[in-house]
């Protein structure tokens, strides 16, 4: 197992690309990319079983799908610094011709991504297809998918969560970004998602809850708890507790990073409290 | 040419936001609905105002349209607003069966439409939505152009009644049109007179389009410049009348050439008049991340492209 330091060093450079990324072009989504920054580091270089190098079909390991698109730039970082494309091409995010497209897609060929997402509330359908294909193809290999909070308000999902247990898709992991914030304020207040835990249960999945979802090591035995709870009959739900814009401390507690970039002084100052680790992009 | 001033860049979203807070004041059965966006859709001065008439329904654009078609039952008139990909192609099925064949009368206002949204790229970007919208039995189309515009479009609309989808923006686009200038459903306005070339635009193109028009006349071509800022109804008339005159046209719009603006110039032409028509459109594309300009000229959709398909239609006549 990668050792704790090891992936922290990671989530602090990553934290690094992905404030600037979005100055850099002044537009993009903070927020919740640094409040998922410690899951997807876990689950890249602990969690998943990947094979050398990508290819669309992706037989005989893990796959991930991010449906909540506007946190690509930590999904950029992540897929970057885990050696799917060369880490400068994360300059190019969001400008002209690049394959860094503001939300991730397939349509520029960029290594590690297989599904495009944006429109919100799409990705657990294309998991469960995935997961489908797998069965199907024998192979044993698990699916993994992450969601915003905001977007499970999204009917299709309700659909998917129903038709991943009543088919008993059991080689499917979805986490739940739980931050507690969409675009215009708190989840609780624009649409009540209420208790998601019974929400999942009560639908048939195996659901487990993570306090602590910015605490690597609380991250890395959760995804070790839901994959062994696979093949089960059931598909398993991580309902992640995170902080949005969290390693920032301007950035913590408020909705207002969503989808805003940091000034020049904010930027400093961001990067001030993330020291480089790994070497800038 | 007649001559047009920009009185000021200003976004067409915020003049959707002005007149929903004039609505706000003045037409007690508004009612305004959003999917998560209030600050994009600059609706917040008229939820302060009339935090009963607005009704936040979360990220869940599909069951917004079914609760818009319900207002209406009753008298209601909704205003259901969020980005155009999430108005319309998402929802399509929605506003078919329970807006447009039901016969409700709610307005769809859809902001951020077109490449011009940015950087966030094609899957925010839709250039197929005039076309889904137009083929609606009854579904009025319009796409303002400037911020004026919207804001006058925004308000005859709920004097309207049917469903109507409202299309507009999220860069700063020239403002151009005059202040309060009553918007007439249907009529498309003409906006300077030529012999040479019709010149049909919709939506902030039709800034181009007067830019392009003025490089023209340097060169000695006349074109004539007509605002369609509906496309549904299509003014028929209007467009027969110029092409009599200059036996040519070019359309512009911010949209897939399949679907839009052009295709029912092409449809009117072919049925009453064949003349030679050139496309200022999307190429059968989807977007990708970019500033507005840089798209708009990647994509052949500014006054350069618009001068351009002029010239070329020209030899064509
Ligand atoms: C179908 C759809 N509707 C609306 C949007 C606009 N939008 C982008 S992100 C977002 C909020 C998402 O909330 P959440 O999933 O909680 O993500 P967080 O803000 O926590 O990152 C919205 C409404 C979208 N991208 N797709
Ligand atoms: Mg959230």
């Amino acid at each position: 197992m990668a050792k704790l330091d090891e992936l922290q060093d990671i989530v602090v450079q990553t934290r690094r690309d992905i404030l600037r990324m979005v100055h850099k072009v002044n537009s993009g989504h903070p927020g919740g990319s640094l409040g998922c920054t410690e899951f997807l580091v876990a689950l890249y270089n602990e969690a998943m079983d990947l094979k050398e190098g990508f290819d669309m079909d992706g037989k005989d390991e893990d796959l991930f799908f991010l449906s909540n698109g506007h946190i690509s730039p930590v999904f950029y970082s992540v897929l970057a610094r885990k050696g799917y494309f060369p880490v400068e091409e994360l300059n190019t995010f969001r400008l002209l011709n690049s394959r860094l497209q503001g939300h991730p897609t397939t349509h520029e060929g960029l290594p590690g991504i297989r599904v495009a997402s944006g429109s919100l509330g799409q990705g657990m359908s294309v998991a469960i297809g995935a997961a489908l294909g797998k069965k199907l193809n024998g192979d044993d290999k698990l699916v993994y998918s992450l969601h915003g909070d905001g977007e499970l308000q999204e009917g299709q999902n309700w659909e998917a969560i129903m038709y991943a247990a009543g088919n008993k898709v059991d080689n499917l992991i979805s986490t739940v970004d739980r931050n507690g914030q969409q675009i215009d304020g708190p989840t609780e207040e624009i649409l009540p998602l209420g208790n998601l835990k019974e929400k999942f249960e009560v639908f048939g999945w195996d659901v487990l809850e993570v306090a602590e979802g910015n605490n690597l090591e609380a991250i890395v035995n959760a995804l070790k708890e839901a994959k062994s709870r696979t093949g089960k009959g059931k598909p398993v739900c991580i309902i992640l507790d995170t902080m949005m814009g969290n390693g920032v401390d301007f950035m913590m507690h408020t909705h207002a990073w969503h989808g805003k970039a940091p000034s020049d002084e904010q930027l400093e100052n961001a990067l001030g409290q993330n020291p480089e680790t790994l070497g800038d992009y | 040419m007649t001559k047009y001033i920009d009185q000021g860049k200003n976004d067409t979203r915020s003049g959707y936001g002005e007149a929903m807070t004039e609505l706000g004041r003045t037409n007690p059965n508004v009612v305004a609905l959003c999917a998560d966006l209030i600050g994009s859709l600059k609706i917040q001065p008229f939820i302060d105002e009339n935090p009963e008439r607005f009704f936040q329904i979360g990220i869940a654009e599909a069951n917004m349209m079914g609760i818009a078609a319900g207002l209406t039952i009753g008298g209601k008139i909704p205003f259901a607003s969020t980005f155009a990909n999430f108005a319309t192609g998402r929802v399509y099925d929605q506003i078919r069966q329970s807006i447009a064949y039901s016969g409700k009368n709610v307005k769809i206002c859809a902001s951020h439409a077109g490449v011009t949204l940015g950087e966030d790229g094609a899957t925010h970007q839709i250039l197929e939505d005039i076309g889904m919208m137009k083929m609606l039995p009854g579904m009025t189309v319009i796409n303002p152009c400037d911020f004026n515009q919207t804001k006058a479009a925004t308000l005859a609309i709920a004097e309207h009644e049917g469903p109507v989808y409202l299309r507009f923006g999220r860069p700063k686009v020239a403002n151009f049109t005059p202040v309060d200038q009553k918007f007439e459903i249907g009529k498309a306005l003409m906006l300077s007179e030529g012999t040479d070339v019709t010149i049909i635009a919709t939506g902030h193109l039709v800034w181009e389009a007067l830019i392009a028009a003025e490089r023209l006349e340097e060169q000695g071509i006349s074109a004539e410049v007509i605002n369609f800022h509906t496309i549904k109804p299509f003014d028929e008339e209007a467009l027969l009348k110029s092409v009599k005159k200059t036996g040519c046209v070019v359309s512009a719009e911010e949209h897939n050439f399949l679907g839009g603006l052009g295709e029912s110039v092409a449809r009117t032409l072919t049925v009453h008049n064949p003349v030679p028509q050139e496309f200022v459109a999307t190429q059968d594309t989807f977007g990708e991340s970019g500033t507005p300009e840089q798209l708009m000229e990647k994509y052949g959709l500014n006054n350069k492209a618009i001068e351009k398909a002029v010239l070329k239609v020209l030899k064509r006549k």
